[in-house]
């Protein structure tokens, strides 16, 4: 039964895709919600919030400012006008959550882009020279992969200094390694293909051999990692945050609200239960869809976490 | 075996020096001086007037005076001494503290794997056996929301319901173990729980998709068919086989274990490195940043090629040359 499966898996995808008749997009989305439901089910709530986090960015909805203290909510328990309560200094949470949500899909969508991308390109190129080039970087791959995620962020906050771009640099740097040590042992299987064989033959150089196909090969594995990294650089973020070197304090990150509620927690535990289950539920929801896209856009990595 | 654990040594060298090189270029390009930070939070309020010996001393003192590559060369042939120099706060030895204050993390991150392996693996197993049952779910379950929760509020949660339900607080802080075992083990037990859940959400993931894979095997049947116990069966041939993914998979979670520590001493006020860390960063106290980072990536990078070795003396299938 194993042994059938890995066989169809192991075809190359130039000799499937010839049999099978071209689906569009919306197609495709229909069939992935189909065969996934639990995908599915994440992708709805993680869209649904992206919606949110926009809308309140850019002033969509009616809500209250995230930043403005009001006297009488102080410790105010959820209620009517404020549905989350009110926090330490009478910020409404609802508020807060809303806006917190921006922060982290900022920082999730563009540090896991960033660095998954910077990455793709130095496993692709370290690959693509070989050699020497690919000793050193693969030295220097291994020594940043020696630190815990985390303990890198915090040191490379240190040196920054906190603010929401600087979060999103130092987690970009984070995922660079990793992504890097994947792509390789990828592109090494695309390096010796017969196709970059053949392109190299008609005269390309490195540049159209990267870009034009090796890259669009690796971009399974690439989107994978990609959501994998988002997951984690929405927690991680929300740690930096909330040991108070990420996004300064005051601004409306789920983690930062996680500090000053938790001192709090006795008069006000909506202000921590909130934000916190705001974070479990958007990890949860996009681990649904990334283990769903994953099953689909690479049957290889299938049951590896 | 012997070749590879030589070839395995000595790719440490080459990894832990590139190591050292990023660490000191990351905290070491900041702009500031920190003997100047330092000589400005000692003089009185409104009274900022010092000599420039004064600054030239402690800038001597701290090593901050020479060009960035000797203060490299000074601090690493230090540090391969175990010593860690002076801080940027207060000008004192760091080496001490850090010592003083690693036992207290180790000891966290140890009870959180015991404790961890200790529910994850029977959890695992039964969801295992019982595949696409309500137990496998409940135990599905249970793994995806430790991965999704992340552990800072999951601690957070733990004081809080401990607070409602029992009106009780654990003693926080820290009690040294051999001083008074009984309060030690109290102060550690919660911080641990909430150290260990998303670590034994994962264990148990990987046991269960390793019992599944070892189940299916041919000599599983061949046990059951020769009329053993489905305990045994169990226990003997199918766990005995299928911990060893989990073994090694969960030393190399280990760092990310001591990572998550920070946060977790941060919450439950346990005075161990991670809590160090924190301070340092917010004193812009790079030379402890850095040596507390150099201290858990060595511990760390150790511990995997431990667990490599561990893995290839284990699994006599595997053969390194």
């Amino acid at each position: 039964m194993s042994l059938d499966r890995s066989g169809a898996a192991a075809l190359p995808d130039q000799a499937v895709s010839g049999l099978r008749p071209k689906r569009t997009f919306w197609q495709q989305v229909g069939n992935f919600f189909r065969q996934k439901p639990l995908g599915g089910f994440g992708a709805i709530i993680f869209f649904l919030l992206v919606f949110v986090a926009i809308f309140a960015q850019f002033g969509g909805f009616a809500i209250e400012d995230p930043y403005d203290p009001v006297v009488d909510r102080i410790f105010d328990p959820p209620n009517r006008e404020a549905w989350f309560g009110g926090d330490h200094i009478g910020r409404d949470v609802f508020a807060r959550v809303v806006h917190g949500a921006w922060i982290s899909l900022y920082v999730g969508i563009l540090s896991s882009f960033i660095g998954s991308t910077i990455g793709m390109v130095v496993g692709v190129a370290s690959v693509h020279f070989g050699g020497k080039t690919d000793l050193i970087v693969q030295r220097i791959v291994d020594s940043m992969m020696a630190f815990p995620a985390l303990i890198l962020a915090i040191a490379i906050m240190a040196a920054l200094g906190g603010s929401l771009n600087n979060v999103v640099i130092a987690l970009s740097i984070v995922y660079i390694p990793s992504t890097a040590r994947i792509l390789r042992s990828q592109a090494l299987g695309i390096k010796e293909m017969d196709y970059i064989l053949a392109t190299r033959a008609v005269g390309s150089g490195d540049w159209r051999i990267m870009l034009r196909h090796m890259i669009p090969n690796c971009m399974a594995v690439y989107i994978v990692i990609v959501t994998f990294h988002l997951g984690g650089a929405i927690i991680a973020e929300a740690s930096l945050s909330f040991l108070g070197v990420g996004v300064p304090p005051g601004e409306p990150s789920w983690g930062g609200m996680l500090t000053s509620g938790a001192q709090n927690i006795r008069e006000s535990p909506w202000v921590v239960v909130f934000p916190g289950a705001a974070i479990a539920i958007v990890v949860f929801a996009w681990n649904l869809l990334g283990d769903s896209l994953r099953d689909v856009l690479d049957p290889r990595l299938r049951g590896t976490n | 075996m012997q070749a590879y654990l030589i070839k395995r040594v000595l790719l440490l060298i080459p990894t832990l020096l590139l190591a050292t090189i990023v660490v000191f270029v990351i905290l070491r390009i900041v702009p500031g001086d920190p003997a100047l930070a330092i000589l400005l939070s000692e003089a009185q309020e409104g009274d900022v007037k010092f000599a420039q010996e004064e600054l030239d001393e402690l800038r001597a003192k701290l090593g901050t005076d020479k060009p960035i590559h000797i203060q490299y060369g000074i601090w690493f042939w230090n540090l391969l001494q175990l010593d860690f120099g002076l801080s940027f706060w207060d000008s004192k030895p760091i080496t001490d503290r850090v010592f003083k204050k690693f036992p207290i993390t180790l000891e966290l991150t140890v009870l959180a794997v015991i404790l961890a392996s200790t529910i994850a693996v029977p959890l695992g197993v039964i969801s295992a056996i019982r595949q696409d049952t309500w137990g496998d779910y409940a135990g599905r379950a249970i793994s995806i929301a430790g991965i999704a929760l992340p552990n800072f509020w999951v601690a957070i949660m733990i004081i809080f319901f401990l607070v409602l339900w029992f009106n009780w607080i654990p003693p926080l802080g820290y009690v040294d173990l051999w001083e008074n075992p009984w309060t030690n083990v109290q102060q550690l037990f919660f911080p641990a729980v909430a150290l260990g859940f998303s670590n034994m959400a994962f264990i148990s993931r990987v046991t269960r998709s390793a019992m599944l894979e070892v189940l299916r095997e041919d000599y599983i049947r061949t046990a059951r068919s020769k009329g053993l116990r489905e305990g045994v069966v169990i226990s003997r041939h199918a766990l005995k086989n299928a911990l060893l993914p989990v073994v090694t998979v969960s030393g190399y979670e280990f760092g990310r274990l001591i990572a998550g520590t920070v946060i977790i001493e941060v919450i439950f006020l346990v005075p161990g490195m991670g809590r160090l860390l924190v301070d340092a960063v917010f004193h812009r106290d790079f030379a402890m940043v850095q040596a507390i980072i150099v201290m858990i990536t060595v511990v760390v990078v150790l511990l995997n090629v431990i667990m490599d070795l561990l893995y290839a003396w284990l699994n006599p299938r595997i053969r390194y040359t």
